[in-house]
């Protein structure tokens, strides 16, 4: 079968069947992205689909032929992105294990909102953190939003 | 604080000063470690640090950085007494087999009870003062001058009113020949590093998706393996019919391991799918087959007795009598899980002369212990990788998974990674333990109170693991034991009580049980006084001046005395020590018309006595509330015939993003030489806070855990 994920061509000998979640982490080898609770409720699997945030804990492989599969390892090169540039600045993570998703759902979210109210960061950011860096979040995904109004 | 002393400190490393190296096994099979796997070039100075020719300085730690912050706070008390340049430090976790090869070289590496710090602070000093007094002598040498007029500043030795200096990584190598004696640490006024706000170094690798945990080891050739356990704890397996499985596609084995099975496939989609398929018959075990309102009467029927007396004093029986009025309260907190984001898991690969373990632990050598005795092989044969973890909150100092995920790789022979499925992590126990408590006090005709009694029933972790372990279990009744009140007459009893649930360590342990019961309780007291709640516990402590420091400054930072805008809005407080840190909260809370409710701010103030890194102190701090807020607010498992039904979490609901409220960290520090903990002190004091608000909007007392059960809504 064949993915673009990371703006590339990989060919992967999966079941269709199986969620791309695994496809990325057990056959591409792309780590980054975590498994929280296998259904849907954490968002520590959350990838770009086509530039909008998915679950790849439940989304298939075969659900995602013909789009562009952004993972963290494909934000940037040297964590240059400004969310994570933001997100170093502000300290952000304690264990870390729900930032990649924390970032590529913040990623989206100000893709499409340039300066996402608190109500719409909320509505957004519904990952699980764990180790409690919410607001840290919250003070970095607005820090991007200033700083992209001020340039 | 620690009784190391600096001859132990040059006894232990002096063996490492002559240049000897051990290679980490690690890199030999080109997996990468959680900090990029260091090579060394340059020479080690002591056990603790290396200097490579660049003057990068490669800083050990031999504690697991599980979110806390350990892999920066420890470091920097290396790199304050070395007077290094800090863009220059890297940091790798300390070798297990060698700390065991040495005669625990790096001291006790397990991680628990907030205890970094204070354990290893010493040993951190000396480590790097001696580092340090070895870089002056080897650039004195190489000058032809005495010691005495060279001194160290950020990375470089300078001789006394010269220009001349030389890079530490200039004179590394000489550093690691020479001997030197009395190494002196700096004192306090000098520090440069300590105390200062110091971004996390494990922050870039946490940002990119860099940073290996447990779960993102690969080693060639390993295949997955995921485990089912009886859904009803301790019942054990009937049999399994591997043939319905052994056709789909990946599957290799499916094996019995006493009471679980493990199903191993070359992925772990298709392990778990196969898991999934397995036709498996448990055991069933009728006395298990039970449900938490029985559990829970049962633990309130043990009121009935006296329980074991722990401390007393005054004539109770006859004090209770002659009150005026007496007030008796019930508490009750339900088991609650940890739940750390990264699924427990561990890869190990079993050969005839080695095995290895990439597992994120809090307790590495206890790994390295159980494996060498699993497999016959000498623990300096077990080789225990220590990787990232995503979140313990305790659950990571149990050796269960490990275990498993031990058994597994003997029985295939090639590296496994075992994955317990987040359902299996949260059914399968170590749960933070159910207790019942029960309060009363008497008081006389002036609304004085004179006597209080305290009866604690509680399951304990001790007894769990060893079914021989008599006396009170320490971590069921500390925060109780330990309390600060001036009391004129108390009596405080315990009874143990287990259940066939398994408990483990949970953020703040006990404490974070006591302190609910406690806390809510002293507000009952000041309403039966007639006073206002932070009144009353400035009366009950009027002769401890920190704790007096810590109300007085928490009530000016809430705003405490300051009419809320709303009937609908309170405040409410708790204190509590643990670990050696005093947090006292103020939490303000709205009840709102549709029957639900909000935490709007929390404002905590701490007192650990010294900070090394404010920043991550306050990460701590915030983590920590939060923590213990989501399971005041939701934390609870229940129990229906034996199994917990909250498997995962969309039934085991946890804070999130929107209920997250304002939170304002303080600090009143008492200094001195104490340096208190801060992973887990705040967890124990928000429950009742939060409880104590709520009574003031409503009049309702809030008796038992979580809030959930009284709110239809929480926002
Ligand atoms: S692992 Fe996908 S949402 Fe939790
Ligand atoms: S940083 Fe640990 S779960 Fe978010």
């Amino acid at each position: 079968m064949r993915l673009n994920v990371n703006d590339e061509d990989v060919e992967v000998d999966v079941d269709p069947d199986t969620p791309l979640l695994w496809v990325l982490r057990d056959h591409l080898n792309l780590t980054g992205t975590k498994y929280g609770c296998g259904i849907g409720a954490c968002g520590a699997c959350t990838v770009l689909m086509n530039g909008h945030p998915i679950r790849s804990c439940s989304t298939t492989a075969e659900a995602s032929k013909g789009y562009n599969i952004q993972t963290i390892e494909g934000l940037s090169e040297n964590a240059s992105h400004p969310v994570q540039q933001a997100w170093i600045e502000g300290d952000v993570p304690q264990c870390g294990y729900c930032q990649s998703g924390m970032i590529m759902t913040a990623v989206a979210l100000l893709n499409e909102k340039a300066n996402p109210t608190d109500e719409e960061i909320n509505d957004a950011m519904t990952n699980i953190c764990r180790c409690g860096t919410y607001s840290r979040i919250r003070a970095a995904i607005r820090k991007v939003a200033q700083e992209r109004a001020a340039s | 604080m620690s009784d190391f002393t600096r001859r132990d400190f040059l006894k232990v490393t002096s063996t490492a000063a002559g240049g000897l190296m051990v290679g980490f096994p690690l890199m030999s099979l080109g997996v990468s470690k959680p900090f990029e796997a260091n090579k060394t070039t340059g020479p080690e100075i002591n056990a603790w640090l290396v200097i490579e020719p660049d003057e990068t300085v490669l800083i050990r730690v031999a504690k697991a950085e599980m979110g806390q912050g350990v892999m920066t706070s420890l470091p920097m008390f290396i790199a304050d007494e070395l007077e290094a340049d800090w863009r220059k430090i890297k940091v790798e976790y300390a070798d297990v087999n060698r700390s065991a090869l040495r005669g625990q070289l790096y001291g006790s590496m397990t991680t628990r009870e907030s205890s970094s710090v204070s354990d290893s602070r010493m040993v951190m000093h000396m480590a790097g003062a001696e580092a340090r007094e070895r870089l002056i002598k080897a650039a004195a040498e190489t000058w032809g001058v005495s010691p005495d007029e060279c001194y160290a500043d950020y990375g470089r030795v300078y001789q006394n009113g010269s220009a001349e200096s030389l890079g530490y990584g200039a004179v590394a190598k000489l550093a690691s020949e020479v001997s030197v004696a009395n190494v002196r640490i700096k004192s306090p006024e000098y520090y440069s590093m300590l105390g200062l706000a110091t971004p996390r170094l494990d922050v870039p690798a946490k940002v990119d998706g860099s940073a290996v945990y447990g779960i993102d080891v690969r080693v060639p050739d390993m295949v997955y393996a995921t485990v089912l356990h009886n859904p009803v704890l301790g019942a054990g397996l009937q049999s399994m019919r591997f043939n319905a499985i052994r056709h789909m596609p990946g599957v290799i084995r499916a094996l019995r391991l006493g009471d679980a099975v493990a199903v191993v496939a070359e992925t772990f989609w298709q392990a778990r799918k196969a898991a999934d398929a397995l036709p498996v018959y448990w055991k069933s075990n009728e006395g298990n087959k039970r449900f938490d309102d029985t559990i829970k009467r049962e633990f309130f029927e043990e009121f009935s007795g006296d329980g074991e007396v722990m401390m007393r004093e005054g004539n109770i029986v006859r004090l209770m009598d002659d009150a005026e009025r007496t007030i008796e309260s019930d508490y009750y907190v339900p088991y609650v899980a940890q739940v750390p984001l990264e699924p427990l898991n561990c890869t190990v690969h079993v050969q005839e002369e080695r095995a290895d373990v990439w597992v994120g632990h809090q307790d590495p050598e206890a790994v390295m212990d159980v494996v060498a005795q699993m497999t016959g092989l000498s623990p300096y044969k077990v080789f225990v990788h220590n990787c990232f973890i995503g979140g313990s909150f305790g659950r990571r100092s149990h050796l269960d998974f490990v275990i498993e995920a031990t058994r597994i790789a003997m029985e295939i022979g090639r590296p496994v990674q075992m994955i317990w499925t987040r359902e299996e992590d949260m059914r399968s126990g170590g749960y933070r333990p159910m207790s019942a408590m029960r309060f009363k006090a008497g008081f006389d005709v002036e609304k004085n109170m004179t006597v209080i009694t305290n009866h604690s029933v509680t399951h304990s972790i001790a007894y769990d693991q060893d079914r021989n372990a008599s006396g009170i279990d320490e971590a069921s009744v500390q925060g109780l034991i330990d309390h600060p009140y001036d009391f004129p007459a108390y009596s405080f009893s315990h009874t143990r009580k287990n259940t066939h649930l398994k408990s483990w360590w949970w953020r703040s342990g006990g404490h974070s049980i006591n302190a609910f019961a406690m806390e809510c309780f002293v507000d009952e007291l000041a309403a039966a006084a007639e006073q206002d709640p932070m009144d009353y516990r400035k009366f009950l402590l009027r002769d401890k001046p920190d704790y007096l420091r810590v109300l007085d400054l928490l009530e000016r930072k809430s705003q405490y005395r300051k009419r809320r805008a709303s009937n609908r809005t309170a405040v409410g407080m708790a204190m509590h020590k643990s670990y050696g840190t005093l947090v006292g909260v103020v939490t303000e809370v709205t009840v709102l018309a549709d029957g639900g409710m909000q935490v709007d701010k929390i404002t905590a103030v701490v007192d650990c006595g010294n900070v090394a890194n404010p920043l991550t102190a306050e990460e701590q701090v915030e983590g920590g509330l939060l923590y213990g807020l989501s399971a005041a607010l939701y934390g609870k498992l229940t129990v229906e015939a034996g199994r917990i039904l909250e498997d995962n979490l969309d039934t085991y609901e946890v804070l999130r993003m929107d209920e997250t409220p304002e939170v304002e960290i303080h600090w009143e520090l008492s200094g001195g030489e104490h340096w208190g903990g801060l992973g887990e002190p705040a967890t124990a004091v928000i429950a009742p806070a939060v409880c104590n608000a709520l009574h003031k909007i409503t009049g309702r007392r809030i008796r038992s855990l979580p809030v959930r059960d009284y709110y239809l809504t929480i926002r």
